[in-house]
């Protein structure tokens, strides 16, 4: 955990935007770490356990070499926590979560993924319109800014589905669509990840709750019991089909299962699933009104 | 399951030697490529300007930094996700002559054939394992197209590149496929009827 102080809040905003996206992309979080060394030890297929092997002596040579994790350095993600007294306009913020993002691709460099959708031309510097996507949370009674940063590559990201299944279908359907698509996403978004899930809302709703459960910590578990329950029993249910690491098998298909969930219409039940790879990357910090940053204040 | 060292640029026969489940380490030099080079290649019908012949490629993208007198020195080189780029194997190992395909995910199943007709191997490598996979490249010897930056045309010189596996064979068997259809048993035989 480090302290600074910076003379502008803007100017402090967009130093710590472009450290947090250096840093998610090296130092993947002692959560994931920890999960990741408990499944290597429990796994008994023999391919799955040399995977897993391999990803902790990679994970090993990024600290020793300061290097990334993994080459993909993603979509730019933020997600930001915004107390109703931060002294400083949300527009200002985007823009300082953009130019941190900027500057960090040029100045590291860092490789750009920024493409416009049609015509494919790369911006060079992975931002782009709307990009980088930034998910909102504004808190009453505080003047504190959080912000977490999490690249998100394309192998997990391109393993997205949405289903908008009808209330008859049920919770059982909901399982059922769930394993589906995590079986047929096989190898390709580099299991064992975590699986982020959207229940309910609308359907772009469901989609960007599923994002948000992506980004929590290994193991963390929905406040609602209800929702906590589905999140326990898709984890045993999602390992026992034996994808596991890689889709080579094994007994690790996923980490870790996580569910956000909103109220919804008396005849919606729509189900978004976000899968989020190994090498989920994530980094926080804190930063008070008068500018001073807190780092790897996970929220 | 046994281990094989092989140096290419290497030879047909060498390749139909290999077993899905083998495992592998690579000498020599291997070719990265990613959609847009083949989309050119294939699509635009433009010939690559290095030789494909004997090659094992690479699915690949890599963070690059370049040099004072152009040349690229590697920061971190990694593996994308392989089954968008299926399509492209038969002209590939066909027409030019690849005799491997490293990548990650998978080959959609579609690809056997012609890795079974022509003489191709698929070879997996673990995922999001870049830092570790860049400390096996020596040097980025040649980029063409820089144009299509990061997804060039790159010539890496290789040592002890690996652990890699035989995910999809020349006979016809894909790991992949077999972890796919005893999921689906196990769905269909237990886990369906505990929802």
């Amino acid at each position: 955990m480090t302290t600074t102080t910076t003379p502008t809040l803007e100017k402090a905003i967009e130093d710590t935007a472009a450290h947090l996206y250096v840093w998610a992309l090296k130092d993947i979080p002692q959560d994931l770490r920890d999960a990741l060394g408990e499944a290597s030890r429990r796994e008994t297929h023999k391919v799955g356990k040399r995977i897993l092997e391999t990803i902790t002596t990679n994970v090993a040579v990024a600290d020793e070499q300061k290097n990334l994790v993994c080459q993909d350095t993603g979509l730019a993600v933020f997600y930001v926590r915004l107390g109703e007294h931060f002294p400083l306009h949300p527009a200002r913020i985007e823009t300082a979560l953009r130019e941190g993002t900027r500057r960090a691709t040029v100045e590291h460099p860092l490789r750009s993924n920024t493409v416009h959708t049609l015509t494919r031309e790369p911006t060079g510097d992975n931002t782009g319109h709307r990009i980088p996507n930034i998910h909102w949370e504004f808190v009453p009674d505080w003047d504190g800014m959080d912000v977490k940063c999490v690249p998100k590559g394309s192998g997990s990201e391109n393993m997205s589905f949405l289903k908008m299944l009808t209330p008859a279908d049920g919770i059982a359907g909901i399982k059922r669509y769930v394993l589906d698509s995590i079986v047929g996403a096989g190898g390709k978004p580099c299991p064992p990840g975590i699986v982020g899930i959207g229940i309910g809302g609308s359907a772009d709703l469901a989609m960007h709750l599923a994002k948000e459960a992506i980004a929590r910590p290994v193991d963390t578990v929905n406040p609602d019991p209800e929702v906590a329950k589905l999140e326990r029993e898709l984890f045993e249910l999602i390992n026992e089909t034996g994808v596991g690491p890689m889709g080579l098998g094994g007994d690790t298909t996923v980490l870790s299962v996580h569910i956000e969930q909103a109220h919804t219409h008396i005849t919606l039940n729509p189900v978004a699933i976000n899968y989020q790879c190994w090498a989920a990357r994530r980094a926080s910090a804190h930063i008070t009104a008068d500018g001073g940053v807190e780092y790897d204040r996970e929220f | 399951m046994a281990h094989h060292e092989l140096t290419f640029p290497t030879t047909e026969e060498a390749v139909r030697e290999l077993h899905a489940g083998d495992t592998l380490t690579i000498q020599g030099h291997i070719i990265g490529i990613r959609d847009a080079t083949q989309i050119r290649i294939f699509d635009r019908g433009v010939e690559p300007p290095m030789s494909l012949d004997g090659a094992a490629l690479l699915h690949t993208a890599p963070n690059v930094r370049k040099l004072d007198d152009g040349r690229y020195e590697p920061m971190c080189i990694g593996t994308t996700t392989s089954a968008r780029m299926s399509r492209f194997t038969e002209g590939l190992i066909r027409d030019h002559g690849a005799r491997a395909i490293i990548g990650k995910g998978g080959l959609l199943p579609e690809a056997l054939e012609p890795l079974k007709a022509h003489g191709g191997v698929y070879l997996a490598i673990v995922g999001g394992a870049a830092a570790l996979e860049t400390t096996q490249i020596e040097e980025i010897e040649q980029v063409e197209w820089e144009d299509l930056m990061p997804e060039c045309l790159w010539k890496f010189r290789v040592r002890d590149f690996g652990p890699l596996i035989v995910g999809m064979d020349t006979h016809g068997e894909s790991l992949y496929e077999n972890v796919q259809v005893e999921a689906r048993r196990r769905l269909e035989q237990s886990i369906y009827s505990k929802l």
